[in-house]
């Protein structure tokens, strides 16, 4: 893969910041995006925009088309069996939200478990206290490794017969862990528990098999992976998406409606009430295509790399404590630090007027800021257009952190 | 945009060295946190016949929030509370940008720098938005 030539097609890169090359190394929080989506974008709105679904003039015609085409694009790309099992989201909160509103409050009840890991982002966590809230069940917690891990045999301690839910993201957007996601859903499966896969982290950035995971929802979003904000996905399980009630109701989504009732439309439109995320859609399938066309091996391979050679490269900056597994196979492709003392606030600060753009603060992830024991972390996080010459910048203006600080002390 | 107009050298001294930290007996607490960051500060008051007599403050966070934090409590510490809402005031119309009177803010003046970096004006507001709390409390 060559990174120097995927950079052409992302025009904001090519800028300067603070009178320094921009280093975009927050691809975790969102990614930036290539010519080809910004163009599909904008080609939408000049020749083809319209609702869709309802009136039978072309335009509409054409919407409908390109946004359906997209769902087939995003089922392939996750090995979804059918399109049907593609909703179309504002994005992962939303996702998990359907899935605890839908799924889950109708189902739990006191003495049910929820298992879940103290590393989740928020998006992965609240949902499910609010689930337990509704309903009695209690949320059990898979105990967490000195380096943020979890072991199977913890995992299978802690689910049991009472346990209805596991919810884990494949990627935690801190450590960068890699969860077993798959090993996880076998054990789901044999308590007769569901497992809900928070996939923010992991369809980006590397090949995803909702088959081969068998896993019972996926949630994910457009943005980080090349596509516009505002869109996501919800994959599930035909049965449990038939079985499931829309979460918000009006037009769009209905069959019949009567005076005092109504009947709703089949999966996956009955969960996309109102006129739906048309134009983010079309742009996440222009995402997909571009993200296949380059291959995600191609990408999980270039991120690992990278992640190899940032591990490495920090190694040299005295005083940066990282977080997470040590080896990059293990992770995703982003690094978790922090500079000696140096609050990540005051180390993003110093980073940005070089240019370097990282993610400073608890990333939606307070819980595990506790188990770290810290209040904040710095965060630099990978993808397809990052090169060895951003790892560089980093480490360097991390040496200029560490020096201005020191310089600055009285 | 240069970074020692950020980290004067007065605010790397507050940062390292926080005035008035601890806690004060029977006074009025406002705890606030900046959820997004994660900085956080527990603000006590004591206010006796309309003046803010002492006050103390426990945090954690950046140089910036703590700094400020620190230098907020040596400025409003003997002012009548509507003097001190008055400062947070001024120094609120600082960090937008807007013209103040320095003769009244003082050595605070030397956050003004604060104002030029976006992101950092929530990290110098939260221990003023605690006093403002808690002189209305």
């Amino acid at each position: 893969m060559n990174a120097s030539a995927i950079r052409e097609d992302f025009p904001i890169l090519n800028q300067t910041v603070n009178g320094h090359p921009l280093v975009y190394l927050d691809s975790a929080a969102t990614s930036q995006k290539p010519k080809p989506v910004i163009d599909v974008l904008k080609r939408y709105y000049e020749t083809d925009n319209s609702n869709v679904h309802r009136g039978v003039h072309t335009l509409g015609s054409r919407a409908t088309e390109a946004y359906e085409l997209a769902r087939e694009k995003v089922a392939q790309f996750i090995h979804a069996p059918d399109a049907a099992q593609v909703v179309f989201t504002r994005g992962t909160t939303e996702s998990i939200n359907m899935v605890a509103y839908g799924y889950a409050r109708p189902r739990l009840q006191p003495g049910d478990e929820i298992v879940l890991t103290a590393a989740e982002h928020h998006s992965n966590l609240i949902p499910w206290q609010q689930v337990a809230k509704a309903t009695g069940a209690t949320l059990r917690y898979i105990p967490l490794q000195p380096d943020g891990t979890i072991t199977l045999e913890d995992a299978a301690a802690t689910i049991n017969a009472k346990t209805k839910l596991v919810a884990i993201a494949h990627i935690s957007n801190v450590l960068g862990t890699i969860h077993p996601v798959a090993e996880l859903a076998k054990l789901a499966h044999a308590v007769g528990a569901v497992i809900v896969v928070d996939g923010a982290q992991s369809v980006p950035h590397m090949p995803t098999d909702v088959q081969a995971l068998d896993c019972d929802f996926l949630a994910f979003s457009g943005h980080k992976m090349c596509g516009p904000t505002g869109v996501g996905v919800l994959y599930g399980k035909r049965r449990w998406l038939d079985e499931m009630e829309p979460t918000y109701f009006g037009g769009e989504m209905i069959d019949v409606v009567e005076l005092y009732d109504a009947t709703w439309k089949d999966t996956p439109w009955k969960f996309e009430g109102g006129t739906p995320i048309i134009a983010g859609a079309i742009g996440l399938g222009a995402a997909v295509d571009y993200l296949t066309a380059i291959g995600m091996d191609a990408i999980r391979a270039h991120d690992q790399e990278l992640t190899d050679y940032a591990l490495e490269r920090l190694r040299s900056v005295p005083d940066l404590t990282i977080y997470g597994p040590v080896e990059a196979q293990q992770r995703g492709g982003l690094v978790t630090f922090n500079l000696g003392d140096i609050h990540p606030h005051d180390v993003s600060t110093v980073l940005d007027a070089e240019g370097v753009a990282i993610r400073a603060g608890h990333h939606c992830a307070q819980p595990l800021m506790r188990f770290l024991n810290v209040p904040a972390t710095a965060r630099a996080s990978f993808y397809l257009y990052n090169t060895r010459s951003d790892i560089d910048a980093l480490v360097h203006a991390l040496h200029s952190a560490k020096e201005f600080f020191q310089h600055a002390t009285v | 945009m240069q970074l020692s107009e950020l980290y004067r050298q007065v605010i790397m001294d507050h940062y390292q060295n926080p005035r008035n930290q601890g806690d004060l007996e029977g006074a009025i607490t406002v705890e606030l946190r900046n959820p997004s960051c994660g900085d956080e500060i527990s603000l006590q008051l004591k206010v006796t016949g309309g003046v803010v007599e002492d006050v103390r403050f426990r945090g954690s966070g950046c140089s910036i929030s703590m700094a400020s934090a620190s230098m907020m409590t040596e400025a409003v510490k003997g002012l009548p509370v509507d003097e001190a809402l008055a400062l947070s005031n001024a120094f609120r119309a600082m960090m937008r940008g807007e013209s103040f009177d320095e003769d009244q803010l003082g050595e605070l003046e030397a956050l003004q720098g604060v104002s030029k970096f976006p992101a950092r004006i929530k990290c110098a507001t939260l221990a003023w938005q605690a006093l403002e709390k808690g002189c209305k409390a």
